[in-house]
């Protein structure tokens, strides 16, 4: 610590250069900041996705329907303790603009299947006992200014009523949240109950989109999702099951491998404040060489030297990266009330933390490297020359 | 008076290119404790190296000098470091203090390699400033300061840590007369007053003055 002012002292030696430099890693980290937010958001189904759970598809394409006969088969397989289901609404609210999951579900065995999700036990129990009920996510529902006790009228692009008509009303009976940030983007959806609906629908009754089945034993699950594909087999309504988490990465790959995007746009970025902060450190380093040769004159140690180099340019990113994580963070509000709620919750996780963490110490090490060695290696006789 | 300084057949070869250059053939010098040497020739001379050599700075090709019964040239370069600290003092030309930091805090830095309290550190910083008059002077940079104090600042950083022996290579060389004056006095009071042995490299006769004795180098030889 006692080195702490002489490090601070050196390295607002030139400020305007300092500052600068320092305001290039602020924006590298804070790209960083948003766009592991953005990743996390986008990966969150995955993240939070339960080992014990497998989903069931056709398997052809998940947009082929499987018959709700297929329940009692599934809770008979060795091993399955729970069985949901879900089918896609395809809604739209109003205007074509405002689209959003509503999903037809089973209210107490889709609650059950998904403990994760948030719930006031007195809205559970209307969903369950409610065949027009309906519960909505948090977000959702601030977005679009719903109460619990209104009529919901939603379009379906997909379904249509009895009566030939698009347009549905349920009964806004609750409202599921969830605390950890990478679960609440899951909650952005509509939950409606499956008996009005398959009951109330022109046609596909008697069918659903997917199965979710929770198994006793993570350790089991492939197992029992060979088996489960194996009892449906040569039927007209083949299956594919595979445990959720797989599932999820493969649906968001269908939008793009945005991790690989994302891991591109930020080595471009660090690879640039890499050569840019360098070039500073170098320059820096070099102006101060008869200083550092006073330093080794009045008995500091080629590694003290070599230290003190180091951890200034360990303190130049380290400010740069806090102060860019810092600004990520503070953006977050704004950034998800802009969006609306369209999106998953951006957030930047522990991780991120640590992942910057990282990056700052990988970082400061490349660029005070080079100018530390040089000074390691320095003559105090050939050091001071310079200023003879 | 014990010899504080002892050279032995000390030789100092540079390359320079694809040339050997032998900057010191032989050199033999003994400095008694308290001494105040000046080291005098022209450019070239080798009298900046033999100054070098004797502050731990450098080390000869061949020969050996002992410092206070310390075989120097045998020192790694880490435990030349920690003897540096220790026991000798430096004050060049240009002063060379950090611009970055006050006088208080250039006078404090050798201090830093030592395990005194922060409180002991400044306290002693401005002891050295008050021996060199410049105790109003402390929070003061280096940019703020004349020629004259920058040096009197050095010389406190080359005397804070109580060191036997002081290295000083043209002290005056940047300063007029009459700060010239003021700061050979100064150097003067360290080695009458307080004992400190002082090995002065200089080209300036007046200077030379100030010494109770003078060597002459010529060609990399003592004359």
């Amino acid at each position: 610590m006692k080195y702490l002012p002489l490090l601070w002292a050196q390295l607002f030696r030139k400020k305007a250069r300092t500052i600068l430099t320092v305001l290039s890693v602020v924006v590298a980290f804070l790209l960083f900041g948003l766009l592991e937010a953005v990743q996390m958001a986008f990966e969150s189904g995955a993240d939070s996705a339960d080992a014990k759970r497998l989903l069931t598809i056709a398997r052809y394409s998940i947009i082929e329907p499987l018959p709700m006969s297929y329940a009692p088969r599934l809770e008979r397989v060795p091993g399955v303790v729970a069985v949901a289901w879900a089918d896609w609404f395809g809604a739209r609210y109003q205007n074509e603009s405002n689209a959003f999951p509503v999903f037809a579900v089973d209210p107490a065995r889709y609650l059950d299947m998904y403990p994760e999700f948030e719930i006031a036990p007195a809205q559970r129990d209307a969903f369950v006992k409610t065949r027009t009920g309906a519960v909505a996510g948090r977000r959702l529902a601030e977005r679009y200014g719903w109460k619990v006790g209104q009529k919901l009228p939603i379009a379906s692009e997909i379904h249509t009523r009895t009566d030939g008509s698009l347009d549905w009303e349920f009964d806004l009976v609750g409202i599921i949240d969830a605390e950890d940030p990478a679960v609440r983007g899951n909650t952005d959806m509509v939950l409606v109950n499956v008996a009005y609906f398959d009951e109330a629908r022109q046609f596909g009754r008697g069918k659903t989109g997917w199965y979710i089945i929770r198994v006793a034993d993570a350790e089991q699950a492939r197992r029992i999702a060979a088996e489960i594909d194996q009892m449906f087999m040569n039927s007209p309504d083949e299956t594919k099951t595979q445990p959720e988490k797989e599932f999820a990465v493969g649906f968001a790959k269908q939008i793009g491998d945005l991790g690989a995007l994302v891991t591109r746009i930020l080595i471009a970025v660090f690879f640039t404040i890499l050569i840019l902060t360098g070039n500073t450190m170098a320059q820096a380093i070099r102006e101060r060489i008869p200083e550092l040769a006073i330093l080794k004159t009045v008995g500091f140690s080629d590694r003290a030297v070599t230290a003190l180099v180091l951890g200034e340019a360990l303190l130049l990113i380290a400010i740069g990266g806090a102060l860019g994580m810092t600004a990520a963070v503070a953006l977050m509000p704004s950034l998800n009330e802009a969006t609306g709620g369209r999106f998953p919750p951006l957030y930047v996780a522990p991780t991120t933390w640590l992942l910057a963490a990282g990056l700052v110490a990988a970082l400061g090490l490349a660029v005070g490297l080079p100018p530390a060695l040089r000074v390691n290696w320095l003559r105090i006789v050939d050091g001071l020359a310079g200023h003879r | 008076m014990s010899a504080l300084v002892e050279v032995r057949d000390v030789t100092k070869t540079y390359r320079r290119g694809g040339e050997t250059i032998e900057v010191l053939h032989g050199i033999d010098l003994d400095i008694p404790r308290g001494d105040f040497v000046a080291l005098m020739g022209p450019s070239g001379s080798g009298k900046t190296t033999l100054l070098n050599l004797i502050g731990g700075l450098d080390a000869p090709n061949s020969g050996s000098i002992t410092v206070d019964g310390q075989r120097i040239e045998r020192l790694s370069s880490g435990a030349l470091a920690r003897w540096r600290a220790a026991n000798v003092g430096f004050v060049f030309q240009f002063y060379n203090l950090l611009p970055v930091l006050s006088a208080q805090k250039n006078v404090e830095l050798p201090l830093l390699l030592t395990s005194l309290s922060a409180a002991e550190r400044r306290r002693r910083a401005e002891i050295a400033l008050t021996l060199v008059g410049l105790r109003d002077r402390a929070r003061h940079k280096p940019k703020e300061l004349s020629g004259g104090q920058e040096q009197r600042v050095a010389i406190a950083r080359a005397i804070v840590s109580d060191p036997t022996l002081l290295v000083c290579d043209e002290p005056t060389g940047d300063l007029d007369r009459a700060t010239a004056h003021e700061i050979m006095t100064l150097l003067s009071m360290l080695n009458r007053d307080h004992g400190k042995t002082i090995v002065m490299v200089t080209h300036d006769p007046k200077a030379a003055e100030y010494a109770q004795r003078r060597f002459e180098l010529d060609k990399g030889l003592l004359v």
